[in-house]
């Protein structure tokens, strides 16, 4: 199946990506997702945050079919 | 309630005054309290020239109306006002307004607190700071308590 994935900010710049679509097998987290991204790209970064169709998630939410991934730093609005 | 996102720069003292007129709650309310950040010039003894704030459309907007829509419930709020700016911001430009309205102090000042708190460590909002050492992604939010 297939979701599409967001970056931003310093992670956009990264990963050098701001969207791309990514196959993932049934059953994917979006956790396993973000380790294959972060192996495939060869990069390191800490402090994830992760969302699913625009909502924080765990790292051990279940993909689905035409998820909206967003993997993005810790946050500085305000 | 009202929460916008605004790319052109804005007065926050204005806005509240201009929303307010728009409310129906005279008589009603008896406390305001509001909270604006505004742009410095500097930034761990870096000097700041200028600023690029970046968000995440469409989850900016639901994340702040959720925060908006759960503290007029917890607080029992007459009205919420919150700006927030993205793209390039100049020193002394106001980045965020946050207004709350209620009967009594109590629940107009905890929950504009309450709010700004939130939408600092959820928000999806990124600094990028021009410094004389070069653009930084800013890294994280200075604790508010």
């Amino acid at each position: 199946m297939q979701v599409s994935v967001k970056y931003f900010a310093s992670l956009r710049e990264l990963i050098g990506e701001t969207t791309s679509i990514i196959h993932v097998e049934e059953g994917a987290t979006v956790n396993s997702l973000w380790r294959s991204i972060i192996e495939t790209k060869n990069v390191k970064f800490d402090n994830v945050m992760m969302a699913v169709n625009m909502e924080y998630v765990k790292s051990e939410h279940q993909l689905k079919s035409g998820d909206e991934v967003a993997f993005f730093p810790p946050v500085t609005g305000g | 309630m009202l929460v916008e996102i605004r790319k052109k720069s804005f007065n926050a003292y204005a806005e509240i005054q201009y929303y307010l007129d728009s409310l129906d709650i005279a008589g009603k309310y008896g406390a305001t309290s509001n909270f604006v950040g505004s742009m410095r010039d500097f930034n761990k003894n870096k000097k700041v020239t200028h600023m690029t704030l970046e968000h995440y459309p469409g989850m900016t907007e639901k994340h702040l109306e959720t925060i908006a829509k759960e503290s007029i419930e917890k607080w029992k709020l007459l009205d919420v006002l919150i700006l927030h700016r993205i793209g390039n911001i100049n020193v002394g430009e106001d980045i965020v307004l946050v207004a709350t309205w209620s009967s009594h102090r109590k629940d107009a000042f905890e929950s504009c607190r309450a709010i700004m708190e939130q939408l600092k460590s959820g928000a999806p909002f990124w600094k990028k700071e021009e410094t004389s050492a070069g653009d930084i992604w800013v890294e994280k939010n200075t604790p508010g308590y």
